[in-house]
């Protein structure tokens, strides 16, 4: 089965930063893959490479076997290929409800789309989601009144309205208190084996990228520095001198 | 008396409101008419500035626009428009009624349909401006539209056109160009209205957010800016080609393309009333343009440091405007309300009582 997303050769420099040199990875279908590296290791900016955020300055990106490496964010997007922001990104000044509302997938959105009223089934899965994360009752709220980790459920819940193939989910435990950080991973996970989403997962928190991930890639200094499940990760010399500094 | 019902007695009342002044207060048909106009400035203005965060300072470059093309369409429709201008309204040209009518009705759909097509021109140049520099981007297309009309003689250069002279009785004349005015301002708020009921609203309010998050959302956003333009432009072309007519002549600079006047007006007017809204534009222009009459009644002199004033106090004290400061101080009234699925099927219990007790609320 070939991967759902195939990163070949792919490097970006800003200015002499060399941020990511000929990373090559892949991202199976169905799975839940990770990726871990310290700080400023170019985890963020291969997920920017993916997404179409930038251009990039050599190699190939293909998703479901199509290249995508020269298209951009929105068209990227609505392949069904959706990313989530590290500073969590929601409309702020709109409630909840017009939050989801409007992240409905806009896949097939021709020119008349922009003037449909909101079907009801629209509303309804939108209620049943802010239920599966916990903020139905807060439906009505403006959602820059949340709290930060509610916003950040806000922003997964927004990301599952848009019926995403693969989600990249960039540190999506950051910020969070340690008794939510289970809630997620469970939510993660359930969001992978029932809305059958392939998540692709940068992660800082070590027992949440253990817990999750089937496959996790390590980055360090803008390359590839290991691979493997965790397991091997974890017993990986390599990564632990990484980590500790031992570069 | 459910909500729907005292929702469209309001609206009965302030229509009939608007058919009647002219009829019980004669004297004021005109400051009247200009203030639908102005209620027209400030809910097109909305669309951009508020409810989609793109503060444009050229819109007024559509009310221009719409007023020369429909006096060259109605100039043109039986007369040589080069031979006409050039004459500085020297040329005596009767027109029949049903010329004059004719040639107004023309002008008007040619103003709005030709200023929504400008709009998407200029928007793809200026869209890729973002914040401050979309402001003075927009502001310098306006002032330059002026100046170019300024110096096209075709269109009679700076020396501007007399319009048509209406072949009829002037109070006539003075209550078709009111009615046209209400008409204008009516549709405008009713399909304003109807277009915020629609997907729409909820992707240009994610673009006031966050566009680079509605990019990433997958959201057509070069579409719906362009479309949001188009369709101030094209009510702003009609209220051009209305208010024309209404002076009978016009000039590129006062008159056509009056940057720091209306220009300005609309957005201030926004602005006080509560950007983002329907209504704040409403009672912002409707608010506004009382004050400045009556300023310009007794205050002659200081009117301009009265508007200024009430410029300040309102960018430093109610940014949000008023309805945003009444929707700060009770968000109840406004739906913003922390409502459990649990209360919810206490309430209603799936029956209608409970859904009409609701409503009634």
């Amino acid at each position: 089965m070939t991967p759902q997303i195939e990163v070949e050769g792919v490097s970006k420099s800003f200015g002499g930063v060399r941020a990511n040199r000929e990373i090559s990875l892949s991202v199976p279908q169905g799975k839940i893959t990770g990726m871990i590296g310290p700080n400023g290791s170019g985890k963020t900016t291969l997920f920017n490479s993916i997404v179409g955020y930038h251009p990039i300055d050599a190699g190939s990106i293909r998703f479901e076997g199509q290249e995508i490496s020269k298209l951009r964010v929105p068209q990227i997007a609505r392949l069904g290929l959706l990313r989530t922001f590290q500073q969590t990104r929601i409309y702020s000044k709109m409630d909840c409800m017009q939050n989801m509302l409007i992240s409905l997938p806009h896949r097939n959105a021709r020119w008349g789309s922009m003037f449909q009223a909101h079907p009801p089934e629209a509303r309804e899965r939108a209620e049943r989601l802010l239920e599966f994360v916990g903020l139905y009752a807060k439906r009505k709220l403006i959602s820059g009144d949340l709290s930060f980790g509610q916003q950040k459920l806000l922003e997964f819940a927004m990301a599952l309205m848009n019926e995403p193939r693969v989600l990249l989910l960039d540190e999506p435990t950051a910020g969070i208190n340690p008794t939510l950080i289970n809630g997620l991973i469970d939510r993660l996970k359930r969001a992978n084996e029932e809305f059958g989403i392939t998540l692709f997962v940068i992660e800082h928190n070590m027992r949440v990228i253990m817990n999750l991930a089937e496959r996790i890639y390590c980055l360090a200094h803008g390359e590839l520095l290991a691979e493997g499940t965790p397991e091997e990760i974890q017993s990986d010399q390599r990564v632990i001198d990484a980590y500790l500094g031992a570069h | 008396m459910n909500v729907e019902t005292r929702r469209l007695g309001l609206y009965g009342l302030l229509l009939g409101a608007g058919i009647f002044a002219p009829l019980v207060f004669p004297a004021y048909t005109s400051q009247v008419a200009v203030l639908w106009i102005m209620i027209l400035f400030a809910l097109t203005w909305d669309v951009m500035g508020g409810q989609m965060g793109y503060n444009s300072l050229g819109n007024i470059l559509f009310f221009g626009a719409g007023m020369y093309i429909s006096a060259v369409v109605q100039i043109g429709l039986y007369y040589d428009v080069g031979e006409y201008t050039s004459a500085f309204g020297a040329v005596k040209v009767d027109w029949t009624m049903s010329q004059y009518l004719t040639g107004i009705a023309v002008g008007l759909v040619a103003a709005a349909v030709i200023s929504a097509l400008l709009a998407v021109i200029f928007g793809w140049i200026v869209f890729g401006l973002r914040g401050p520099y979309f402001a003075i981007g927009t502001l310098g297309v306006a002032i330059a539209a002026g100046e170019l009309v300024s110096a096209w003689e075709w269109v009679g250069a700076g020396g501007g056109i007399s319009m048509p002279v209406y072949p009829g009785e002037p109070d006539d004349r003075s209550l078709i160009f009111y009615f046209l005015s209400l008409a204008s301002a009516v549709a405008t708020f009713v399909f304003l209205r109807w277009l915020y009921t629609t997907r729409f609203k909820l992707a240009i309010n994610a673009i006031r957010d966050d566009e680079e998050k509605a990019e990433a959302m997958g959201i057509h956003t070069l579409r719906y800016k362009t479309v949001a333009w188009a369709v101030a432009a094209f009510f702003l072309g009609i209220s051009g080609a209305i208010f024309g007519n209404m002076i009978g002549f016009i000039e590129p600079l006062e008159v056509a393309f009056p940057t720091v006047t209306f220009g300005i007006f609309m957005v201030v007017m926004s602005l006080l009333g509560g950007k983002g809204t329907i209504w704040g534009p409403v009672i912002g222009a409707t608010l506004f343009h009382v004050i400045k009459e009556v300023t310009w009644t007794h205050l002659l002199g200081w009117q301009w440091v009265a508007l200024g004033l009430l410029i300040i106090v309102n960018v430093v004290y109610f940014q949000q405007g008023l309805l945003g400061w009444a929707q700060d101080k009770w968000p109840e009234l406004f739906g913003i309300v922390v409502e459990d699925r649990d209360r919810a099927a206490d309430g209603s219990g799936g029956d209608d009582a409970g859904a009409a007790r609701r409503a009634a609320e």
